[in-house]
């Protein structure tokens, strides 16, 4: 896309698609600061074992047990006597990595079977669907409990659930952008000068549909750590003594009445962690819908 | 109509045993002899020869899958391997207590969602809107599990006004619907909106308004009408949301329901009783989504034609 604005010989700016993107984008002040979240976010999850206080496993701090925030303990202590805030940080870690590997993989294979199903249509397009079918006819939650009943538990498992229960909704959103997209004229005019099919669908139709793939991603996101952290919670998913959110609240459950703090922070950080990747996805929408007017 | 019927329950057919042969399959994909977990870790290789024999192990594999479909239709699943009893007793207590949990849930979420999606509509984009989505996208990224866990400590633990576990009274339903109803709450709250917003915008809403309709007609007789129709596919695809989201909302408040029994199930790794319940939630789903199929064409008279 941005190699049709480089090749133009003007001075001015030129309005290519991505900045119409960002001119959009950066208007929406909401998805914007949930941006920058993100990727506060991100560069937590990647330095957490440089930048927390205690180690978040094997440090326990036995004076302190179930002790509420302090100056030391900014999310307090658990009641092993385990740093939360350490613990709370390391999780973003797993966390993210669940939420955007599942996604990432569910976006691979999904696009993929979706440009195939909408390109070549007929029985390609049935086959492909019918599967998404059968993936749609189990509640995702369920198909995830399945596999993780066949696999065996771990975040490892939770994440290949994850990712096959997020391939058919992008193999169907892909589809119907494909379809939708190959009977314009840009896309004969391709097939008219000879281009093959590899061609036509990577460099003709592929770019189109990029938009709501990555709307859809970043709701995904979402969707995913939630479930992830669900499966852990309900003990399918990362075992304790692993800082994941959820099992991290699953744990917390024995000494709510001691204790309610413990379950505190890693709510309050799935919920904003969430949050944030909904708000950049519903901006991230805003910004590349062109049926949506700008108000 | 009778005949849209007919050719949607005929088209359910093949993903109906494609479910059953995935369900089917699910005890084979195990890793070990399924004949040496129904026998247990202390059985003879006689008692596994046995086991196997009367399971119908020792079968071919389509033999195996035709006794597997024709016991499914009887509703013979087995027997638990926890407890000895047969699979269907198992989830046929177990049933009632998730059923009405899901319709509780359902009822208050959906209600309420269409309510504030409306709203938001109507006064799009000031304060009734921006309240509406705050909480709306609040709802979608709050997980049940720590909502429950959160109005458990809260309302049972703090205040006492109501209780933490069980499903006795009416007042068991009150916390567990909450949470389980939360999320489809903001997402009908947001589908609703969107939807209302487009129609808000079409040529005869226009051509009501000016003709000198009051508002509230407009909104009422041109808007609601229309917006409902994908409203009411939305709806559909929650309740799948809601059989998924049970699991999770039984476990935190220990509710007496199919949704908990999976979970142990898993944990003692009790496949008959597995089995028998994917197959029960994969039915449900299919069955809520022909059942909103239907609806849809009462609704929306053009989709007979297709």
């Amino acid at each position: 896309m941005t190699s049709v604005a480089a090749s133009l010989p003007v001075a001015e700016r030129v309005r290519t698609p991505w900045s119409e993107f960002w001119r959009k984008f950066k208007r929406q002040h909401v998805a914007v600061v949930a941006g920058i979240f993100v990727l506060l976010l991100v560069a937590v999850a990647v330095l957490a074992p440089w930048i927390v206080p205690y180690d978040a496993e094997n440090y326990f701090d036995y004076d302190a047990i179930n002790a509420r925030p302090s100056a030391a303990h900014w999310f307090g202590v658990d009641p092993l006597g385990r740093d939360i805030f350490s613990r709370v940080l390391m999780g973003a870690r797993i966390s993210l990595t669940a939420g955007f590997v599942s996604v990432a993989i569910g976006a691979l294979f999904g696009t993929a079977l979706g440009l195939l199903a909408g390109y070549k249509e007929g029985w390609w397009d049935r086959a492909i669907m019918r599967l998404c079918d059968v993936l749609f006819a189990f509640p995702g939650i369920l198909l995830a409990i399945g596999i993780v009943a066949i696999l065996g538990g771990g975040m490892f498992n939770v994440i290949i659930a994850v990712s096959i229960f997020s391939i058919p909704t992008f193999a169907r959103l892909v589809r119907g952008n494909t379809l939708s997209l190959k009977h314009l004229t840009f896309v004969e005019s391709a097939r008219s000068v000879g281009a093959d099919d590899w061609t036509i669908v990577l460099r003709h139709i592929f770019p189109g549909t990029i938009a709501a793939v990555v709307v859809y991603f970043s709701l995904r996101i979402g969707t995913s750590i939630i479930t992830a952290a669900s499966l852990s919670f309900i003990g399918m998913g990362a075992q304790p003594p692993t800082p994941e959110w959820g099992a991290m609240l699953n744990e917390a459950r024995a000494d709510m009445m001691n204790a309610p703090h413990v379950a505190l922070f890693p709510s309050i950080a799935i919920f904003l962690t969430v949050l944030a990747f909904n708000l950049l996805g519903d901006g991230l929408r805003d910004a590349l819908d062109p049926k949506i007017d700008q108000r | 109509m009778l005949q849209f019927i007919l050719k949607r329950l005929l088209g359910l057919i093949p993903t109906l045993l494609i479910v059953g042969m995935l369900v089917f399959m699910f005890v084979h994909l195990l890793p070990g002899d399924p004949a040496r977990l129904a026998a247990g870790p202390d059985a003879t290789p006689e008692t596994v020869a046995l086991v196997r024999q009367d399971l119908g192990l020792d079968k071919s594999l389509p033999e195996q899958f035709l006794r597997f479909v024709s016991g499914a239709l009887q509703g013979d699943f087995g027997r638990s391997v926890r407890t000895k009893r047969p699979v269907s007793t198992e989830i046929r207590e177990r049933f009632f207590p998730t059923f009405w949990l899901t319709i509780a849930a359902m009822a208050w979420s959906v209600t309420l969602g269409m309510m504030l999606g409306i709203v938001s509509a109507v006064w799009r984009n000031r304060w009734p809107d921006r309240v509406g989505m705050t909480l709306a996208v609040s709802g979608i990224s709050f997980p049940a599990f720590a909502l429950g866990m959160v109005l458990m400590q809260i309302f049972a633990v703090e205040l006492r006004w109501l209780p933490t576990i069980g499903a006795d009274t009416w007042r068991n339903y009150i916390l567990p619907s909450i949470t389980l109803g939360a999320a489809v709450a903001a997402i009908m709250a947001r589908f609703t909106r969107s939807s209302f917003v487009d129609i808000m915008q079409e040529d005869y809403v226009r051509t009501a308004r000016a003709k000198g309709l009051a508002e509230p007609v407009v909104v009422i007789k041109h808007g609601l009408r229309n917006a409902l129709i994908p409203v009411v596919t939305m709806m559909g695809l929650q309740f799948g949301f809601l059989l998924g989201g049970s699991i999770v909302v039984e476990v935190v408040f220990n509710w007496p329901g199919v949704g908990r029994l999976l979970v142990d199930a898993v944990d003692m790794r009790d496949y008959p009783v597995i089995q028998g319940l994917v197959l029960l939630f994969s039915l449900e789903f299919i069955l809520i989504n022909l059942i909103v199929d239907v609806l849809y064409a009462v609704i929306n008279p053009t989709i007979r034609y297709r």
